[in-house]
This record gives C-alpha cells, sequence and structure tokens, in this order.
C-alpha cells in the first residue's frame, strides 16, 4: 500500500471512511421505508436516511474533487468494489427487528455526533464547514434513537428482551469504530481528524448513561471484538448491500440516469 | 315526528352545501354523508401506504444519489399523505386503528393501481408521471370538496405532491435520451402503466354506483369521466415532447370534440384487480400485515414506557 | 394477532410556528405515546420542509371546542358592536393616527 502514502490519499480515504459510512447506513435505513411499525416512525426512520445520504453526496463529492481523477460522487458510490469500501463494520450490519436497527442508530449516531463535534475544528475548511452542517442532523439522529432505546429498554419484558439481544449482537462491531491507522494519525498531525480515542471516551459514557437508563446490561469490555473496515475487510453483509445497491450503473456502464 | 325532523336537516344541510358552505366536523350531517367520507377517505389513506411499496421496491436500486434521495423522499410524503388522510377521517369519529383492521382483514379496498409490479427502474419514472399526474387531477378536484377536513388534507397534499409528478417524467425524460436499452425500458413502462393510470379515475359514470350521491354533495366536484378526459388531455402533448407513446391505436385528437378520442378500458381486468385478482395483491396485503404485526411489539413498548413515566402524558 | 389489543397510540394535535414572531397555527394531527415522541413526530410529519421553527403538541382530549349549536349564542352578539373598530370613530382631517 505504499501508493497510498501521498497526503491527498490520506484525506482522500478518510473521506471514503466517512462517506461511505453515511451512505451504507442511509440504504440500510431505507430498507425500513414502507414496513415501519407505525406510519409516524416510517417518516422518521426515512428522514434520518434522507440526512445520511446528503451526508454521503458531500463526502464523495469531496472525496472525488480531492482525488481529482475524475469519478464522480456516483462514480464513487456505484464502481468500487466491496474491498475498496471502508463504511465502519457497524453500518452494513442488516436491520433486524426495530430494536436492533434502533441500537445500531444509537451507537453509529453516537459515534457521528463526537467525531463530528471535534471536527468542527478541522484544519480542512471543507470538512469542518461539512462537520457543523451534519452536527445538527446527528444531534437529533441521537436523541431519536436514544429516546427509542429508552422505551424499549424499560417498555416490556418482550421489548427489554430483544433490546438486550440487539446490544448484545451489535456490541462486537463497536470498536472499529475508533479503530486509528496510519491515515487516521497522519491526519490527525495535520489537525485534519481527531484522536479517535478522545471520541471513545465521550461515546462509551453516553452509551453507558443510555443503557443504564434503559436498564440494559453494558457488555463485558472483555468481549470479543470485530474490527477491518480501515482496510476494507468487511462482514459478509455489505457484498449483497453493494450488488443491490449498484445493479442499475454497472448493468449499463456510463449510462446516465 | 322525528322523521319530518331529519327531513329538514337534510333539506338545510344540502342547501348550505348547494350556497358552497364547507361542512366541519362537528356540524350536523346526513349519517349517510359520514359514511360515505369515511369510506372514500380511508380508501384514500390505505392507497397512500400501500402506494410506498411498489416504488419502495426500487429505493435500494435507484441509479444514482441524487434519484435515491429523490425517491426516498417522494415514498416518505406518501406515508405522510396517508397519516393526513387518516387524520382527517378520524375527525369524523373513525379511529385509525378501527380503519387499518379494517383495511388489513381485506374488507377495505385501495387504488387497484398498486396491484401492479414495478419491473424496472423506468416503472419509477411512469408512476411518478402517470400515476401521480392522475392523482393530483383527482385530488385538485377533492381540494374543492364539500368536508372541510379532507379539502384541507387535499391541499396540503397537492402542493408536495406537484414535485412527485414532475421527477417522474425528469427520470422518463432522461430515459429517453439515453442509449438504446434505457429508451426500451421507458416506453415499456409506460406501455403498462398507461391503462391502469386511467382505470384510477374509477369506472365510466355510467357504472359508478356512489357518483351522483356525491356530486350531490359536492364530495365529487366532476364525474369520472370528465377527469379521465382531462387527464389524456394533459398527458398526451407531454408524451409526444419527449418521444413516448402510448399503447393505445384509437387515442387521436378530435378537433371537434376538443379533446383526444381514446380506445376501449379493459374494466374487466379493473374490477377483478380492486376485487383482489391482480398481479401483486396478495404481497401487497401480506407486507402491510407484517408490518403491523412485526410493529404491535414496539407500539405497546412505548405505552409501557408513558405508562411508567406520567410526567411525559 | 387479535385486533382487540392492537394499539396505534394516541392521538395529538400539532400547532406549528412558521416564522419567529407569528402566532402559531393548527398543523394537523398525529399518533405518539407520549410527549417526548409526539414532538419528534410532529417535527418528521409537519416540518419536514422548513414549516416550523417551534411546534407545540396537545393531546387531542384536552381540547374542548365550541359546538356548531352554540355559533348563534357565542358569535353572533359581536357582529353589532361597531364600536369595537377604530372605523367607528371620526377623527378631526388631517390628525394623523
Amino acid at each position: 500500500m505504499s501508493s497510498k502514502n501521498k497526503p491527498g490519499n490520506d484525506l482522500f480515504l478518510y473521506l471514503l471512511r466517512l462517506g461511505d459510512t453515511s451512505l451504507v447506513l442511509s440504504h440500510r435505513l431505507a430498507e425500513w421505508c414502507g414496513h415501519g411499525p407505525i406510519l409516524e416512525e416510517d417518516i422518521a426512520m426515512t428522514n434520518i436516511s434522507l440526512d445520511l445520504i446528503g451526508q454521503a453526496r458531500i463526502l464523495l463529492g469531496y472525496a472525488s474533487r480531492v482525488e481529482g481523477k475524475g469519478r464522480s460522487e456516483d462514480d464513487l458510490a456505484y464502481l468500487r468494489e466491496e474491498r475498496a469500501f471502508y463504511n465502519v463494520l457497524l453500518a452494513e450490519q442488516p436491520n433486524g427487528d426495530f430494536a436492533c436497527t434502533m441500537v445500531r442508530q444509537l451507537f453509529i449516531s453516537s459515534y457521528q455526533f463526537f467525531l463530528f463535534e471535534a471536527l468542527q475544528k478541522s484544519a480542512d475548511e471543507t470538512i469542518a464547514a461539512f462537520a457543523a452542517k451534519s452536527l445538527k442532523e446527528v444531534t437529533y439522529h441521537l436523541r431519536h434513537s436514544s429516546e427509542w432505546v429508552l422505551r424499549l429498554g424499560d417498555g416490556t419484558a418482550e421489548s427489554r428482551e430483544k433490546t438486550v439481544q440487539a446490544v448484545n449482537e451489535l456490541w462486537m462491531y463497536t470498536r472499529d469504530l475508533f479503530d486509528m491507522d496510519s491515515v487516521d494519525r497522519n491526519l490527525l498531525t495535520a489537525g485534519i481528524a481527531p484522536d479517535m480515542n478522545l471520541v471513545k471516551e465521550k461515546w462509551e459514557q453516553k452509551i453507558t448513561g443510555v443503557l443504564k437508563e434503559s436498564t440494559i446490561p453494558v457488555p463485558p469490555s472483555d468481549a470479543w471484538m470485530a474490527s477491518g473496515s480501515r482496510e476494507g475487510k468487511h462482514t459478509e453483509h455489505l457484498g449483497y448491500l453493494l450488488a443491490e445497491m449498484q445493479i442499475l450503473p454497472r448493468t449499463y456502464p456510463g449510462a446516465s440516469w | 315526528m322525528k322523521n319530518t325532523d331529519t327531513a329538514g336537516l337534510e333539506k338545510e344541510f344540502q342547501d348550505r352545501i348547494d350556497r358552497g358552505e364547507i361542512i366541519e366536523p362537528k356540524d350536523w350531517m346526513p349519517e349517510r354523508y359520514r359514511k360515505q367520507l369515511i369510506r372514500m377517505m380511508s380508501q384514500h389513506a390505505h392507497s397512500e401506504v400501500v402506494g410506498m411499496l411498489p416504488e419502495g421496491n426500487w429505493i435500494t436500486r435507484a441509479p444514482s444519489l441524487r434519484r435515491k434521495a429523490v425517491l426516498l423522499a417522494k415514498v416518505q410524503d406518501e406515508a405522510g399523505h396517508g397519516l393526513y388522510i387518516y387524520s382527517a377521517a378520524e375527525t369524523l369519529g373513525a379511529d385509525r386503528k378501527d380503519l387499518l383492521a379494517e383495511f388489513l382483514s381485506g374488507r377495505a379496498k385501495y387504488s387497484s393501481i398498486f396491484n401492479y409490479p414495478t419491473l424496472t427502474w423506468a416503472d419509477m419514472g411512469a408512476i411518478g408521471w402517470l400515476v401521480d399526474g392522475a392523482a393530483i387531477i383527482n385530488q385538485t378536484a377533492l381540494a374543492k370538496c364539500s368536508y372541510g377536513p379532507y379539502a384541507r388534507a387535499m391541499i396540503r397534499i397537492c402542493k408536495e405532491e406537484n414535485f412527485h409528478h414532475k421527477q417522474g417524467y425528469e427520470i422518463l425524460s432522461t430515459l429517453m435520451k439515453g442509449s438504446l436499452p434505457q429508451r426500451a425500458m421507458a416506453q415499456d413502462a409506460v406501455n403498462r402503466w398507461w391503462w391502469p393510470s386511467l382505470m384510477m379515475f374509477g369506472p365510466q359514470d355510467a357504472n359508478s354506483p356512489n357518483s351522483e350521491e356525491l356530486l350531490r354533495w359536492k364530495v365529487k366536484k366532476y364525474s369520472n369521466d370528465e377527469l379521465r378526459q382531462r387527464f389524456i388531455d394533459r398527458t398526451v402533448p407531454q408524451a409526444e415532447h419527449i418521444g413516448l407513446s402510448f399503447p393505445d391505436p384509437l387515442l387521436k385528437w378530435n378537433e371537434k370534440r376538443r379533446h383526444y378520442d381514446f380506445g376501449k378500458i379493459n374494466w374487466e381486468e379493473f374490477f377483478n384487480v380492486i376485487n383482489g385478482r391482480g398481479p401483486c395483491n396478495r404481497e401487497r396485503m401480506k407486507a402491510r400485515k407484517k408490518a403491523d404485526e412485526d410493529g404491535l411489539w414496539v407500539r405497546l413498548a412505548a405505552e409501557a414506557y408513558a405508562a411508567k413515566h406520567p410526567n411525559l402524558n | 394477532m387479535s385486533t382487540t389489543e392492537n394499539t396505534q397510540w394516541k392521538l395529538w394535535e400539532v400547532f406549528t410556528q412558521p416564522k419567529q414572531g407569528e402566532p402559531y397555527e393548527h398543523a394537523g394531527s398525529l399518533r405518539a405515546p407520549d410527549k417526548e415522541i409526539a414532538l419528534q413526530n410532529a417535527r418528521d410529519v409537519y416540518a419536514r420542509r422548513n414549516e416550523a421553527v417551534s411546534i407545540w403538541v396537545v393531546p387531542s382530549e384536552c381540547i374542548a371546542a365550541t359546538s356548531p349549536a352554540d355559533s348563534g349564542s357565542f358569535f353572533d352578539p359581536a357582529n353589532d358592536k361597531v364600536y369595537r373598530h377604530p372605523t367607528f370613530y371620526k377623527t378631526p382631517e388631517g390628525v394623523k393616527f
């Protein structure tokens, strides 16, 4: 990977990581559209999905300019393969039931909240502006998902059981959110990206608080943790998601839509 | 004694309607007016909600990020429209829960158009342009109907729906500027959606059992055939503009009538699909039932939580 | 699943303020289990096109309303009180108000 060591390439990869996370999570939430537990919640999840797709467009659009090879935001979204996607593993996990979707949302919205909060001070002005705008959206996503995890955790015996299970199933993907490799470290030195250890501390505090209030036990600290998104090593779910998402541009190369 | 009272009230009610007054929820109204409105509005609301499914089918496969955002926002609007109309129906003393139970048990109907499958991306264009185009014509008429809450819901919906119609046309016109397979995809979608769109205006006036009464009450302001003609007259030039045609050899401008003539609609198909014998009736109902059943524990959990936290009520 | 134990939550009325300083308007109604979710749902249902800067939600059952039978006694008596309106009064020409 020595060809990837130029500073522009670090920024490009970093933007893909952020952008792919928003894109893939948006896709998952969009799968709920028409199938939500009540009309009002259907509309709410779609709103979050729309915010995320907006974020993805800004980030992939910027990535395309940083790369400077004439690949558009759509080329980046539709013509990369699994191993060239860098979204966090948690984002690609299937929706499962509503508890699973809300716990995943709580984990990621909380991660995005503290990350974007820090990125507002990024030395890269485009990233800083993006973070300031998106932080407002994510603040709402975090409120929405926290309130739901509270209700599901402290609702009925059935909802509590489903929520405990969702937390236990998704917990193993939470360390991957904060892994740092040379890209993160180089951008940290350049003042562009934050120290993910600090983001992680705030995240843990927030999540511990919400889970406690929801009467949901926090999984043990020695639980096994998955990782790999920084290198484009995903779970098996991403391939199917991309196959579905990318089918038209891949079937009709070069077509306009 | 009671009979003459009711007769008097009914006459007064009809006079109000004839004067163009708007009826509000708590006003006196004939029981049949209330029932007919609840029937119409709940069918309309169910249609919006079922209408999310055929297009929802393509959200995850939309071919660009822009298209994906637009389609998602559009299907979301349909959920909103269902919600507005359920709310309007609730002002007449109906409960959304009961209306949904009627629908999920198969007793209540919804628009037959949503029982056709969406087979290609071009169907998103055809639905936006033709199905929403037809819906707008119906709903613009309903925005002037005699029942206030329904009319107000329609005004809001029409405002929102205009973008639906335009995005559909944009999808098709982009495809028509594209490669040969893209143009064929567009024409094929239009071929499949044209006739079902015409059926959306309901049976011909001669076979529309509720029409006369609804017209007298100004719930409907125009007959099914009038609105259908209006749609055809508006749509044919739009098709020609981007090089699309409709699968009707009899479709032709009639200079004398100042309208387009068109061929015979297959009403047998219409009544079949309305009565459950269409390509996707089962899937659509199954999907809505599943959403309701899978969502029940969520709705109950939220209520249980609210019961534990009285400060939230 | 029997329909008797089904629920669609309770009904709320939503009032939105379109711009700061303007009065709140009735936007519509929706279903929610409690006021926090009612506010969130109101935001997603009635303010997703930038229609509001502030939202009130009220359980529908808490709203009292006049009935059409009241309309004569409630509203007609206000018809003949022209002196409540500024146009009732004559002022010398040339004075500005």
